[in-house]
């Protein structure tokens, strides 16, 4: 069962679309496991002006992917960086069990897309990066998934 | 506008089924067991039941036994005819597509020390008796075929199977929940041992169902208890619920060949106003297929969006994604007919019912439309109108 607030971040995404000069993309999942995110941001004085998604994926993968971007737009890169999938969880008033994989997507694409930033712009890779994986998120947590 | 098409998970009572049911809900509560009048008329009334059940599908009324649905009915059937067969042989046949009311029961029964043979079916989702056939080996105790399967809606050659399964004087059961009440099924044409139905499925209430078991069937008891039901099922029988399954059977008498023959117009002119939607594909077989079920695949968008997106445009309909059933994978049937992960993510099953009008079925096609194209332009998939998976692999 989700919860009022996922249904209306899911029925009314904020935040959907593409940024044609963005300053960082950053795209996590697979088709094989049916979700994936894609993080489009615009950065100017430090702090991400515009922030967008799409994602193909259920509820709420939908749902995630836009709480996460209303969270993170006007925040400075340094907040950015704090965003955790607990933080989106909360947000949207609770998730099912089987669906938190798709939070953690959110933090996953978000940190995608910032280190598409960093990267793109020659600019040292705060700490807090480093250890962003590239591998699959759900299938991580998922034993059955052979990808 | 609000349109059910979930008739495939359960159906509106209808008012003729809840009409029936209200006396013995209230006024006329005896227990059957009791000999003295209001036990006599409520035992009247379960065998009236008893009687309209069988009549439905070519049985004798002493070989229904009423249960509390289709999974009870599917566990008595595969539980009570393996262990009264388990001295002859350990060996049992089904396949692949079946509901998880009949593969987690073999589950069980491969833990106790069965052997369970699952048969694999073609793309449109049909069960070969030659498969079958092959199958069948001096230790084979059960062979277990749907006769109609709920996702995709094909409908199996249960007559074929029932014959080679009479030639080897082997146990024939069929889940027949989603067949029963919408397509003509005849026990002894189909030489059937056993037989599950639920009444939920035919307008009729939920929690209660029926097994037919062939006179002369070795099974065991499944459900220990008073003796009701002839000593074959415990439990002060659901008279309400047994005079509702009573009267959906009876219904669907009357009306079962007229209904199929509108339903089937109405899910085929659905069908055709979906297909249009590029990169969508029916599931299932396209003709032999229960009347209702109209079901597809949807490339870039996932099942489980589709369903919220209908329901925020007042459909009702399920899919068989992974998302759905909190699952990394598809649903096994989706899986087993060979589909693409990418493809049986896409599912969306809507099912009609004798109640749904011809407004409804052009709701459903504009409704499927504009949440296709809702969620393609969400997703990252779709380029150019196509879903380009590749580079996301």
């Amino acid at each position: 069962m989700y919860s009022e607030k996922v249904l209306d971040h899911f029925t009314h995404p904020r935040n959907v679309g593409e940024i044609a000069d963005a300053d960082g993309v950053g795209t996590v999942g697979n088709p094989r496991c049916g979700d994936i995110m894609r993080f489009y941001i615009k950065v100017e004085d430090g702090r991400i002006s515009d922030i967008t998604f799409k994602t193909f994926g259920c509820g709420a993968a939908v749902a995630t992917s836009s709480m996460a971007t209303e969270l993170i737009r006007g925040k400075t890169l340094d907040e950015a960086l704090q965003l955790t999938n607990k933080t989106v969880i909360e947000a949207l008033e609770g998730l099912p069990p089987q669906k938190i994989h798709c939070s953690v997507l959110a933090e996953e694409a978000l940190r995608a897309a910032l280190v598409d930033y960093y990267t793109k712009h020659n600019l040292p890779l705060p700490k807090e990066l480093e250890t962003t994986a590239s591998c699959d998120v759900c299938c991580r947590n998922e034993p059955r998934c052979d990808k | 506008m609000f349109v059910y098409a979930d008739n495939a998970a359960t159906t509106p009572v209808s008012d003729a089924v809840f009409n029936a049911m209200l006396p013995w809900l209230h006024d006329r509560y005896g227990n059957p067991s009791a000999i003295y009048s209001v036990g006599r008329e409520a035992k009247a009334a379960v065998e009236d039941a008893r009687v309209k059940v069988a009549s439905l599908i070519g049985a004798r009324p002493e070989e229904i036994v009423f249960t509390a649905g289709g999974s009870e009915s599917d566990n008595y059937a595969l539980k009570g005819t393996a262990y009264a067969g388990r001295k002859k042989g350990r060996h049992i046949i089904s396949t692949k597509i079946e509901h998880h009311a009949m593969l987690h029961t073999l589950e069980w029964l491969e833990k106790q020390g069965f052997e369970v043979t699952l048969l694999d079916v073609d793309s449109d989702g049909l069960v070969s008796p030659d498969d079958v056939k092959r199958a069948v080996s001096d230790n084979t105790i059960l062979i277990s075929v749907m006769a109609a399967n709920n996702e995709i809606g094909t409908i199996e050659p249960i007559a074929e199977i029932g014959e080679i399964a009479a030639a080897h004087k082997i146990p024939f059961h069929t889940d027949a929940v989603q067949a029963y009440g919408h397509i003509p099924l005849n026990v002894r044409e189909m030489n059937l041992s056993t037989l599950s139905l639920s009444a939920h499925k035919l307008r009729g209430p939920k929690g209660i169902g029926a097994l037919y078991i062939k006179n002369g069937t070795h099974i065991d008891t499944f459900l220990h208890g008073g003796g009701q039901e002839r000593g074959r099922r415990g439990g002060t029988e659901n008279v309400a619920g047994i005079v509702g399954l009573g009267e959906a059977a009876y219904q669907c008498s009357l009306h079962m060949a007229e209904d199929a023959k509108r339903v089937t117009a109405l899910r085929d002119r659905l069908i055709a106003g979906i297909l249009p939607i590029p990169y969508s594909r029916l599931t299932g077989h396209p003709t032999r297929r229960l009347p209702g079920n109209a079901s597809f695949c949807i490339e870039g968008i996932e099942g489980e969006a589709i369903v919220l997106t209908l329901d925020s445009l007042g459909v009702m309909a399920s899919s068989g994604s992974a998302c759905s059933s909190g699952s990394l994978d598809p649903s096994h049937v989706l899986m087993a007919i060979g589909l693409p992960h990418v493809v049986a993510h896409g599912s969306v099953r809507l099912s009609l019912g004798p109640q749904n009008t011809d407004a409804e079925v052009d709701y459903l096609i504009s409704a499927v439309h504009k949440t296709a194209e809702d969620l393609r332009a969400k997703s990252p998939v779709w380029e150019n109108n196509a879903p380009m998976w590749a580079k996301f692999e």
